[in-house]
């Protein structure tokens, strides 16, 4: 048994004020070097490296529902770096590695587990754009190989090698690919903010953005019937799912389109399958938690909206699918049904650094690869906050990459792999 | 204090007294007259037709059923309606199998859960005593330190999870769907529920009336109340009612699972999902029985007082021999004098309610204490006491909003019955956008803010006693017969009346295992520690805690969570909430969604000939292609298949040189019908073709071809073609196999605004076609049709519409099948494209193989194609291609007209054409001792812009084949050019990283590798 626990066992008043993971809340004050509007994953993470390497800490992240409570709550969080560009793999790497540290530098567990990522090959062209994955992602030093059918066996025996017309041909093994448990990720990351003086305000939402002289002065928020101006000298927007409309407040149109995506959790079994396994060509990918639960992802919904409703149609097409690659499953039983707004580009990549209002800055268009980037994107968003400066591994995706056609493709590594 | 151990044999000491039942009319879900055998942990166990596995079990004294998930503490009945999670049992193929739910059968094994051992002696049974080690989100706080020590850990904590076992063997069975459409579908045939479809009914509309349970009734079936002196008899006159009226079909077994937008029902029945979408819905879901928090409220023999009416009534059990009725309602009342009557002796009716002088006088009052029921007023259960089984009960008095004082007395019972109140069954609701207030007099959650399509009457609208949950079934009728135009009257509003819930049902223990969450062994402790962290809001509190995220979704956790949340951080209970309920209703099946499971895709009007031939068929998009035709014997399909296998792949490259020779030498024969096809047609046609496509169109000459080639918005190009004109109004356009319904979309879409004198028609499947290719390819087509073939007379890029001629044959006339022809020249040879209407196909590839069986002719596949067109450099769109490459990267510029003014992502293009370039695609060749030597390079290897190991990536590998016409390795790729230094230029050495982390240097050679003077397609 661990130390930690015996500690706790033996105290009778556990828990002290001093084990509370976030303080209670506090009022809000006129004004902060630095808001923060969104208190998801990104925007505590960036919170905490503002804190932690640069010092600034009159920071407020205000959250209009709970903290975590968007896409960080509702993704099926996988963690990987097998893209298909250069600028994508470095981003995406340097994520990984940041994650797997994470827990000893929180002091809070987030249950990394590194399980591997498997996505499937069922036709020729599958194999030619692994194989360049592979051959990128090594190349940055990523542990990614393109394995044989035998070896997928070995690796997934429960697969279905001949799901519906379309063997299974290949795979590209990810070993670097992981799971965490996501709500403590954004837990651990407010833990350590909160600790340095960040404050966290939820049930805070941000109505208007106050802007003078093309430069942002100030946020306009609600709590409950009570209207805040919180004045500011940056702010950030961290607002997966709802970019494009937090953007309009601010006076610009960002080039994002927004899709619910849907996910669904069996009741626990014992466990039965490490890796996490995707397939592209069947719209589907399947994890077993922790908990042993098994979650199934898909493609998105095939009409914008910003409404986080579920549908029959598509658990239907995602089930099927599920039960074409693993036939077992047919007699599980499914729990839960569940959507998120994903905020798509059009070259499937994310959208950060400057906006055309001075001093604010956009973290946005994270699509379906937002969990996985939540270190690595606090922390250089922090960076840009701090220096004005655009950090090196960042510049790619700025948002005026759309109106000069310099896109960073990433459709091909980004379907149903999540 | 009386935590003095009682040592008297508990009620239940598993198996040793046989089947005992209660005398009819209790046991109405029995047929007495059939039993059914079944094997639970290994022991035969004897029941009733009608019984559940759980009622089976009860009656021959199984009281331990599962144990539990974090502390496997003993668990059993709690309401004996398939709604916690305590009575989940395996069945052989089926984990998660809730016992007081699935009727028992014949032959069935049934086995506990989450059991390390057996179930009575679980070896896990001593995390139950490590309780105070695992305070809530434990797991957060420990087993990383030392850094590395998690991955330890988690393999052991991972073992420890998951409930039940998956059988990996398990072969799915049939299931299928069916819709169903319905003015009103009514959930839950209670008396609301039949109340409602009678009175929908008799106004005219067509009615659906859903019920989970295998009879109708609802409530009435079980239990007892203090308005209505025979149930039964009122049950029975109401199904009598429904089934006798011509307008409502009614379903049992059946669980309305989910609401989706505009009354959009899944229903679960049988093997079968009904798709049900109904104008009108009246949600009679009813509520759940809510339990009282003590410690050890989880002990077999601690039940919700409607789950030992349901034991009684519906299955002739008698739950106890000596039992204490816990209440905070009057139904508590009705409960004791229930069992009363069944011979149970009921020590004392606790009633957590102040002593008032009212209820002292009122007639229930009365009858428990004329049954000799000793009542105590204004006293609570704080502890229940036993082990495997209830052996008694520590009582003490409130002394204040869930305290109680320092000492109490221990009555000796092996039956405690709780009724706390009720929580409205408000998920399907809550998918419908209802929102929950919380109603601080009455102690209960009411529902609002639903669609105007979408009512709800009964117990689940807050209404409890019998008239008025019948009225407010009426009510709602109305209102739903008023909205489908069948009635003007107007509902009016049904008063709640009776009080049922009690504020405070929560009486926290300093040693816990006071169970808020059954499901996931959590306390109340665990719930307001959880808020002390930080986690203050009601959904982070369910995360951290996991409460309300077990099997039976938070039935029975919600409203104590909220209460108990509300309390300790000083809100209330509407702001505090419950969590949102999502679809599923009830655990469901996979097997219900993925119905038969049918994978469609296309085949080809050919599709059996490839299969004769023995074609090794491979997926191309929706289609199925021949992609070789291997020598008999030599066919390897599934994964197998793989060219990762070696001796898949060496099959595929002796084939795909073999038949390119083939070609090349003679003439060879492939079905190209997945090629999209769109007509174009109108005075307009040119215009619209001039307006997607990147080539100039207006002055393209009648019976000529031309490339077209389609870039998207951001300058990429998407897709490629030929366009064939055929006359001034009237285009044919081929588009790539997978990219023809996107290209259709964008010139419909385009010309909703546009409004063009042009009708666009996706005729992709209405037409067949094959290449023949070859030099003798002419020699084979001049015997089946009169057009003339001269060079000059249908020269290269030319298209013609003739026929194709049908001999006389067994007595049938010459005929002939219509045709159009394309000479174009992708494989690099003469060779004329054919395409006919489908269902000709097999009988054109029938013509052309007997005609071509003079000059050799032999079939080819889309893998030989691929080499064939590498021969002669031209792309493939998506494998040359990728989402960045624009015009100038793949030397098209000669495609791209800069005289229009526009075309389909022309600003993108001129934007991107004038940058900088970084990469362009070229031709290599290698020497073909790189095959030998296991340093081909293959598609998706990368060129980097030095032959170092760290040297940037300047492109990759799109296209790598071994020639045996050239004798050499030939490839496209991409690599540097222009910002990112020049490695285009022919003669440039690059270098690929193939297999093995190895450098290869290729040589950049100008394309095509095969014909430069481009002599042989034009012959």
């Amino acid at each position: 048994m661990p130390f930690a626990l015996l500690k706790y066992g033996l105290s009778n008043n556990y828990p002290f004020e001093k084990d509370a993971d976030l303080p209670p809340p506090t009022a809000l004050k006129k004004r902060y070097d630095v808001v923060i509007i969104g208190g998801g994953g990104h925007g505590v993470a960036t919170a905490y490296y503002l804190a932690k390497y640069h010092g600034i800490t009159n920071v407020a992240v205000l959250e209009k529902g709970y903290l975590g409570g968007g896409n960080t709550a509702r993704n099926t969080a996988v963690i990987r770096s097998n893209y298909l560009t250069s600028d994508g793999v470095k981003f995406y790497s340097e994520s990984v590695k940041l994650f797997k540290e994470l827990s000893n530098e929180f002091d809070f567990n987030i249950m990394y587990s590194q399980r591997g990522q498997l996505t499937l090959a069922h036709t020729d062209s599958a194999i030619r754009a692994f194989r360049q994955r592979t051959e990128v992602n090594t190349h940055f030093g990523g542990n990614t190989e393109l394995i044989d059918p035998q070896q997928i066996r070995e690796l997934v025996p429960t697969l279905n090698m001949n799901p519906g017309h379309q063997p299974v041909l290949a795979g590209l093994w990810h070993k670097d690919g992981a799971t965490a448990r996501h709500d403590a990720v954004a837990w651990g990351y407010a833990k350590g903010a909160t600790q340095r003086g960040v404050e966290l305000h939820q049930l805070t939402e941000v109505t208007d953005i106050v802007v003078e002289g093309g430069k942002v002065t100030a946020v306009k928020a609600k709590q409950g019937s009570a209207e805040h101006t919180i004045e500011c000298g940056i702010a950030v927007q961290a607002v997966a799912g709802h970019s494009t409309l937090l953007a309009e407040k601010a006076g610009f149109r960002l080039p994002i389109t927004t899709y619910p995506l849907q996910a669904m959790v069996t009741q626990p079994v014992k466990p039965f399958l490490d890796p996490l396994v995707s397939s592209p060509a069947f719209h589907c990918y399947v994890q077993q938690t922790g908990r042993g639960e098994l979650v199934f992802g898909g493609g998105s919904d095939p009409y914008p909206l910003y409404n986080s409703r579920s549908t029959l149609e598509l658990k239907e097409q995602l089930l099927a699918h599920a039960v074409e690659l693993f036939p077992f499953v047919a007699n599980l039983k499914l729990m839960r049904q569940w959507t998120g707004l994903t905020d798509m580009t059009s070259d499937y990549s994310p959208i950060m650094g400057l906006s055309p209002v001075e001093n604010y800055y956009l973290d946005a268009g994270w699509g379906t690869w937002g969990f996985k980037s939540t270190p690595i994107c606090g922390q250089t968003m922090a960076e840009l906050v701090a220096t004005g400066k655009v950090p090196e591994l960042i510049k790619p995706f700025g948002a005026d990459r759309f109106s000069e056609f310099r896109q960073v493709n990433e459709m091909g590594a980004t379907a149903a792999s999540h | 204090m009386s935590t003095a151990s009682v040592s008297s044999l508990p009620y239940a000491t598993a198996g040793h007294m046989g089947q005992q039942r209660l005398p009819e009319p209790m046991g109405l879900m029995l047929d007495r007259k059939h039993t059914v055998e079944f094997q639970f942990e290994g022991q035969t166990i004897r029941g009733y037709q009608g019984d559940t596995i759980g009622s089976a079990l009860l009656a021959n004294n199984f009281w331990m059923w599962s144990r539990s998930f974090k502390y496997h503490r003993p668990r059993g009945p709690l309401t004996m309606a398939g709604h916690d999670a305590n009575s989940l049992v395996q069945l052989p193929s089926e984990p998660n199998v809730l016992a007081d739910r699935i009727s028992a059968a014949s032959d069935m094994v049934v086995t506990a859960q989450n059991v390390n051992g057996s179930l009575a002696k679980d070896k896990d049974a001593i995390l139950n005593h490590f309780g105070r080690f695992m305070p809530v989100g434990f797991y957060y706080k420990a087993f990383y330190k030392p850094k590395g020590i998690w991955e330890w850990w988690e393999k052991k904590i991972r073992e420890k999870a998951g409930l039940g076992i998956a059988d990996l063997d398990f072969k799915p069975e049939y299931y299928d769907k069916q819709f169903l459409h319905h003015d009103l579908v009514v959930v839950g045939a209670g008396p609301a529920g039949m109340s409602a479809a009678l009175k929908a009914a008799d106004g005219g509309a067509n009615v659906l009336l859903l019920e989970e349970n295998p009879i109708l009734g609802g409530a009435l079936a079980y239990a007892d109340f203090d308005d209505v002196s025979d149930p039964e008899a009122l049950r029975r006159e109401l199904i009598h009612r429904i089934q006798s009226h011509a307008n409502i079909s009614v379903m049992t077994n059946a669980v309305c699972n989910a609401w989706f937008a505009d009354n959009w029902l899944p229903v679960l029945q049988g093997k079968r999902l009904f798709k049900v979408r109904s104008k009108q819905c009246i949600m009679a879901t009813g509520s759940y029985e809510q339990h009282v928090v003590f410690r050890g409220n989880d002990i077999p023999g601690v039940v919700m007082s409607s789950a030992a009416m349901r034991m009684m009534k519906l299955y002739a059990v008698k739950p106890g021999n000596n039992a204490v009725v816990l209440t905070g309602n009057d139904d508590g009342y009705l409960t004791a004098l229930a069992l009363h009557a069944q011979g149970v002796k009921v020590k004392a009716l606790i009633d957590m309610r102040e002593s008032r002088a009212s209820r002292a006088n009122s007639p229930l009052t009365k009858q428990v204490e004329q049954a000799g029921i000793p009542i105590r007023t204004g006293y609570t259960v704080y502890e229940a006491l036993g082990h495997q089984h209830l052996e008694g009960v520590d009582v003490r008095l409130i002394t204040g909003k869930g305290e109680v004082a320092p000492v109490g007395d221990t009555i000796r019972c092996d039956l405690l019955c709780m009724s706390a109140g009720y929580m409205p069954a408000y998920q399907l609701l809550c998918q419908a956008g209802g929102q929950l207030s919380y109603d601080d007099q009455r102690a209960e959650f009411n529902i609002s803010n639903l669609p105007d399509n979408l009512h709800i009457a009964g117990s689940v609208n807050a209404k409890h006693a019998i008239k008025q949950v019948i009225a407010d079934g009426e009510q709602a009728a109305i209102k739903a017969l008023r909205l489908l135009g069948l009635n003007d009257a107007v509902e009016q509003p049904v008063e709640c009346g009776k009080l049922v819930n009690f504020e405070w049902p929560i009486f926290k223990h300093p040693k816990g295992k006071d169970f808020v969450d059954f499901d996931e062994d959590l306390q109340a402790k665990d719930i307001i520690n959880a808020t002390r962290m930080g986690y203050r809001d009601v959904q982070l509190v369910k995360r951290f805690s996991t409460v309300g995220m077990g099997p039976s979704q938070g039935r029975h956790s919600a409203l104590p969570t909220a209460r108990l949340v509300a309390k300790a951080t000083d809100r209330n209970v509407t702001e505090t909430g419950v969590t949102t309920a999502r679809p599923p209703f009830t655990p469901e099946k996979l097997a219900y969604m993925a119905g038969r499971n049918f994978d469609p895709y296309r085949q080809t009007a050919m599709h059996h000939r490839h299969v004769e031939l023995g074609a090794k068929m491979i997926p191309a998009g929706v289609w199925a292609r021949p992609g070789f035709y291997p020598p008999a014997g030599q066919l390897l399909t599934g994964p197998e298949g793989s060219p990762l296998n070696p001796k898949a792949k060496a099959i595929r490259n002796a084939c795909i040189e073999a038949e390119s020779l083939h070609v090349r030498s003679k003439v060879g024969l492939i079905d190209v019908s997945t090629l999209g096809g769109i007509e174009v047609r109108g005075p307009d046609a040119a215009e619209l073709m001039n307006r997607i496509y990147t080539f100039g169109f207006l002055k393209q000459p009648v019976g000529k071809t031309r490339y077209a080639i389609l870039t998207s918005d951001q300058g990429v190009v998407v897709d490629d073609g030929v366009a064939c004109r055929f006359a001034d109004d009237h285009y044919y356009v081929t588009a790539t196999t997978s990219g023809v319904d996107a290209v259709y979309r964008l010139m419909t879409f385009w010309n909703t605004q546009w409004h063009l004198q042009v009708d666009i028609t996706n005729v992709s499947t209405a037409f067949a076609a094959v290449n023949l290719a070859g030099p003798d390819s002419r020699k084979v087509l001049e015997q089946l049709t009169d057009l003339d073939l001269s060079p000059e007379g249908f020269p290269y890029l030319a298209c013609r519409e003739g026929s194709i001629k049908v001999p006389a044959k067994n007595g049938q006339p010459e005929r002939s099948i219509p045709a159009r022809l394309l000479r174009v020249g992708f494989v690099g040879e003469l060779g004329y494209e054919i395409h006919v209407p489908t269902r000709y196909g097999e009988a054109l590839w029938d013509l052309l193989m007997d005609a071509g069986q003079p000059f050799d002719i032999k079939p080819f596949g889309v893998e030989t194609q691929r080499l064939l067109r590498l021969e002669k450099g031209h792309i493939i769109i998506s494998q040359d291609t990728d989402g960045m490459s624009h015009p100038g990267e793949l030397d098209l510029g000669w495609a791209v007209s800069n005289k229009k003014p526009y075309f389909n992502g022309k600003r993108a293009v001129d934007i991107v054409m004038k940058r900088p370039q970084s990469r362009k695609l070229v031709g290599f060749k290698l020497p073909s001792s790189v095959v030998g030597k296991g340093t081909k390079p293959e598609e998706g290897h990368i060129v980097l812009a030095e032959n170092l190991a760290g040297a940037d990536i300047t492109g990759n590998v799109t296209s790598c084949e071994y020639s045996p016409t050239v004798d050499a390795v030939i490839g496209m790729a991409y690599v540097g050019y222009g910002v990112k230094g020049d490695q285009s230029q022919p003669g440039s050495l690059i270098p690929i990283r193939v297999d093995g982390g190895q450098m290869v240097m290729a040589e950049v050679v100008e394309l095509p590798f095969f014909d430069k003077e481009q002599k042989r397609q034009e012959m």
